[in-house]
């Protein structure tokens, strides 16, 4: 770097920075290559997904009031399901991360930006063309894609157009996601400011940095699975089809290897919001570190050896059941491992109840249930009863939404200070916290009563027998969907204004964001920070 | 002390979430026995291997509480104690290797415990041998065909629930969607080897009160057991989403006596014959039709509609349609082996001769169509490749 730009460095402090030469209006958010810019266009992208899948969520609470056929026809109701879960997996929760990553590891690690601007900026754009294409297939003859997210073959062959265009759009976010990542990567491994070695490294920095290597590993297995479906339908292939030869069940080998290791791309990152909040609230630094890290990364590796837990059904062999059986209850050792260590961090702290803390709190407790009913659904016997039943529902919402989307939540109260220079509305915030987690409670909570009982997910009616859970958990739902409008209400007024943040607005936060400005300047660590 | 009292009570709003938890996660441990209504646990069991099941999923419930009150209580303690309004100040710990050693090996102690028990059912479940009667079960978009192998014994079963139920025309009976034309029968007391497959897509095999599910997949054979120790009548849904009618496929299973399962095979078998012996007739339209409609209301209205018009852009419509108005052989030939990556399955292997007569005979004259064509049984045996 030469004089001159450290001169100009040196300027970027208060408002210097408003001299940047990016154009105005909306060409400066399709051209930028601003990692705080990127960052908020995938928080806004993921936030307006969040709201359209929780619609379709609302409409298949809504038929699921009471039994019997009341609002939508049983091959919509397959749609909704199907694209609710693809649409909060792919649209909100992933891009919601990645938008954390391109805010946070670049201002966690004193790097200027990301290490590929234009990169990023394409990993971007690319969402919105995959998003559409998801939301335009409800609208071509035959519907949306209905046989569930994971697409199992033969179902998923037997559809229509939509079915070619989502095959199209996972191809679209998978390219997305693997530049993301290697843009995480490169950024972490090279870009860390002077003094700042591995091991001091802000613990959402290593998730990111482990989850990112998952992206990589996995986003292209999923690519060759759908590829395959793609064939399958129409350049006469028969990898699926028994007729020709073909396995299904290898399709779900294939998804599975793709499909549990997406579940931990799905929570690291938020094991990495928690564990900075946390200490930041209690005032004291984050107990065990160390094993922090290597518990992140057992879990990582062990993605990787536990997929057929997902297919006990399909009549494996019992030493097939036994080995998937052993390897999924490894993983509860590093994920207590985890739990303890947030308990420890609390224990003798100086704490106080801020929102992002308190929905901190929640993910602990609530997390921890969605890992007991893991860990029930581990064991092989007991998953046979359970599997595909409203049980599963109830586990993976607990470690799905009150696992990665609360924790996002969190983390959006967390950091919108440092985003906005406003702090939010602490009462409003509060009051959206308490809300979406006891409404999360009654809705999910007794799925797992209607899944015991045998009723199976993905049906538009059911039994009578399942009519008075059923009914709660619309109930609780509806509340649910109801508390975000206030959360989207509390992001906007802070965003438009409210108390100047400061600097460092929470007492026991010490990562290096806390050491700018609030706003941060647009180009931040021009002259990387030096750490100790 | 007094200050600290105000605190706890401060500290309400949150113990009162722990509270709720612990109170919802106790309410799911209790071993209730499954009644009618408000069932918080699995269902009585009515198989040994069921039973096996129940008692392991209470033990890992009860776990899971001790693992519960032990992480928690200590939290929220910190929560109520440690607080900075109550002038806690922060203790600069944060590490304890020893501490990191003893809650990884506890948790490793305890997996072993569970897996135990887990590991020796899961063997006795995968034992399939020695059974004294095999039933193949196969799957097919929206219905279960059995066949009770070496017995001569084949049907299909289809859900008697009525439409006028489901859309609410018409008040919702007791077994609301668990309901059969023809449920599998098995005797007491004896072990039923199920083998399943499917024709279409993949579908699953599942009774709550045997412990048994099991994936119907085209082009495999897979296995599972139960021994059914009470007769009784016992209720199960297909389990893995299959289409449009996933939610309309149940499975009932009476277990009956021996020699009431006895009587019942002879009486399936009379009946075969009696079918067989009016295949070899030439019947009338009026016949035919009469029979057609049955067969197409019980295997082509969920995606052809009642009204024959289909679903457009998922299920093509028949009234009107250009094979069926015209093209009789290609008719014939789109109901025997269906029509390749679409639900429009391949009915030669599901329906005789003379059920595929009556049902095209009924489709070239039902709604708008009335060609007055006539297709025999004959007809259909003439174009079986």
């Amino acid at each position: 770097m030469n004089t001159a730009n450290l001169n100009s460095a040196a300027d970027h402090h208060g408002h210097a920075d408003d001299h940047h030469h990016a154009p105005a209006g909306i060409m400066r958010w399709l051209t930028s290559t601003n990692h705080k810019d990127i960052g908020t266009l995938y928080l806004w992208f993921s936030l307006f997904m969040f709201f359209f899948a929780g619609a379709l969520a609302m409409v298949i609470r809504a038929e699921l009031f009471q039994p019997g056929l009341q609002l939508v026809q049983p091959d919509f109701f397959n749609q909704l399901s199907t694209m609710h879960g693809l649409i909060m997996i792919f649209g909100a929760i992933m891009p919601a991360l990645v938008g954390f990553a391109n805010w946070m590891v670049p201002l966690m690690v004193g790097a200027p930006d990301m290490a590929f601007p234009r990169l990023n900026n394409w990993s971007f754009w690319l969402l919105p063309a995959a998003g559409i294409l998801l939301i335009a297939s409800f609208f071509v003859p035959g519907g949306a894609i209905a046989g569930g997210w994971t697409m199992y073959p033969p179902l998923f062959i037997q559809g229509g157009i939509s079915h070619d265009m989502t095959i199209l759009s996972v191809h679209i976010l998978g390219i997305s996601s693997i530049m993301g990542a290697i843009n995480i990567i490169v950024t972490i491994l090279n870009l860390r400011a002077p003094g700042m070695t591995l091991m001091k490294m802000p613990l959402f920095v290593w998730t990111w940095l482990i989850t990112a290597f998952l992206l990589v590993a996995v986003m292209p297995v999923l690519a060759t699975a759908i590829t395959m479906l793609l064939t399958d339908r129409h350049f006469g292939t028969h990898f699926f089809d028994a007729a020709g030869g073909g396995d299904a069940v290898m399709f779900q080998h294939i998804f599975w290897f793709f499909g549990h290791p997406e579940v931990y791309i799905m929570i690291l990152p938020a094991f990495g919001i928690v564990s900075t909040i946390i200490p930041a609230f209690a005032r004291k630094p984050l107990f065990g570190y160390v094993s922090m890290v290597y518990a992140v990364a057992s879990i990582a590796f062990l993605s990787f050896i536990v997929w057929a837990h997902h297919m006990f059904t399909t009549g494996m062999p019992a030493a097939g059941q036994l080995l998937f059986m052993y390897t999924t209850m490894l993983i509860a050792i590093p994920t207590g491992v985890k739990v303890f260590n947030w308990v420890a961090t609390l224990w003798r702290g100086s704490i106080t109840f801020e929102t992002p803390m308190l929905f901190s709190l929640a993910f602990v407790c609530l997390f921890t249930i969605g890992g007991f009913s893991g860990m029930v659904l581990a064991l092989v016997p007991v998953d046979i009863q359970l599997q595909d039943t409203y049980y599963v529902v109830a586990h993976f919402h607990y470690v799905l939404f009150s696992g990665s989307a609360m924790s996002i939540m969190g983390g959006v109260y967390y950091w919108l200070p440092k985003w906005t220079g406003h702090m939010y509305d602490e009462k409003l915030g509060k009051i959206h916290f308490w809300l979406t987690a006891i409404a999360f409670n009654i809705t999910f909570f007794p799925m797992h009563f209607l899944g015991l009982a045998g009723m199976p997910r993905r049906i538009p009616d059911y039994s009578l027998q399942f009519a008075d859970f059923n009914m709660i958990a619309s109930l609780g739902g509806f509340l649910l969907g109801l508390s975000q409008l206030l959360f989207l209400y509390v992001v906007v007024k802070c965003v438009r204004g409210g108390a100047p943040a400061g600097n460092q607005p929470w007492e026991g936060a010490d990562t290096l964001e806390w050491t700018l400005a609030s706003p941060p300047p647009y180009h931040s660590f021009v002259t990387p920070p030096v750490v100790k | 002390m007094s200050a600290k009292t105000i605190e706890i009570a401060k500290g309400i709003p949150l113990r009162k979430l722990g509270l709720t938890v612990l109170l919802l996660l106790s309410a799911l441990i209790l071993p209730l026995p499954a009644s009618a209504e408000y069932a918080l646990n699995l269902p009585v069991p009515a198989t040994a291997v069921a039973q096996d099941i129940y008692d392991l999923h209470n033990l890992i419930l009860w776990i899971c509480l001790g693992i519960f009150v032990a992480v928690f209580v200590p939290m929220f303690v910190a929560l109520i104690w440690h607080r900075k309004s109550a002038g806690h100040q922060a203790a600069k710990f944060h590490d304890n290797l020893k501490l990191e050693i003893v809650w990884t090996i506890i948790p490793v102690l305890i997996l072993i415990g569970m897996a135990w028990p887990a590991t020796t059912l899961v063997l006795s479940m995968k034992d399939t041998s020695k059974s004294d009667l095999t039933i193949k079960v196969t799957g097919h978009q929206w219905k279960w065909e059995y066949e009770y192998l070496g017995e001569d014994i084949r049907f299909i079963s289809n859900s008697s629930t009525s439409k006028d139920q489901i859309a609410g025309a018409e008040p919702k009976g007791a077994n609301y969607l668990l309901e059969v034309d023809r449920p599998m029968v098995v005797p007491a007391g004896q072990k039923v080897r199920l083998i399943t497959t499917a024709s279409d897509v993949i579908h699953a095999w599942w009774i709550p009160e045997f412990g048994v599910k099991q994936d119907a997949i085209p082009g495999f054979i897979r296995d599972t057991w139960f021994k059914a120790d009470k007769p009784g009548t016992y209720r199960g849904q297909c389990a893995e989403l299959c289409g449009v009618n996933h939610g309309f496929m149940p499975i009932v299973v009476e277990v009956v006596p021996p020699e009431q399962f006895a009587a019942w095979k002879n009486e399936q078998k009379a009946k075969a014959a009696a079918t067989a012996a009016i295949a070899g007739k030439t019947l009338s339209l009026a016949e035919l039709n009469k029979m057609g409609e049955k067969v197409y209301t019980d295997y082509c209205a969920a995606c052809h509609q009642p009204t024959g018009k289909g679903i457009p852009g998922a299920f093509p419509g028949l009234d009107g349609s250009k094979m069926v108005k015209e093209d009789k052989a290609g008719h014939i030939d789109m109901v025997l082996n269906g029509k390749a990556n679409t639900a429009m399955a391949a009915f030669g292997k599901q329906l005789s001769d003379l059920d595929l007569a009556a049902v095209v005979t009924y489709e070239r004259n039902a709604w708008n169509n009335k060609t007055g064509d006539v297709v025999q049984a004959a007809d259909i045996a003439a174009r079986r490749r």
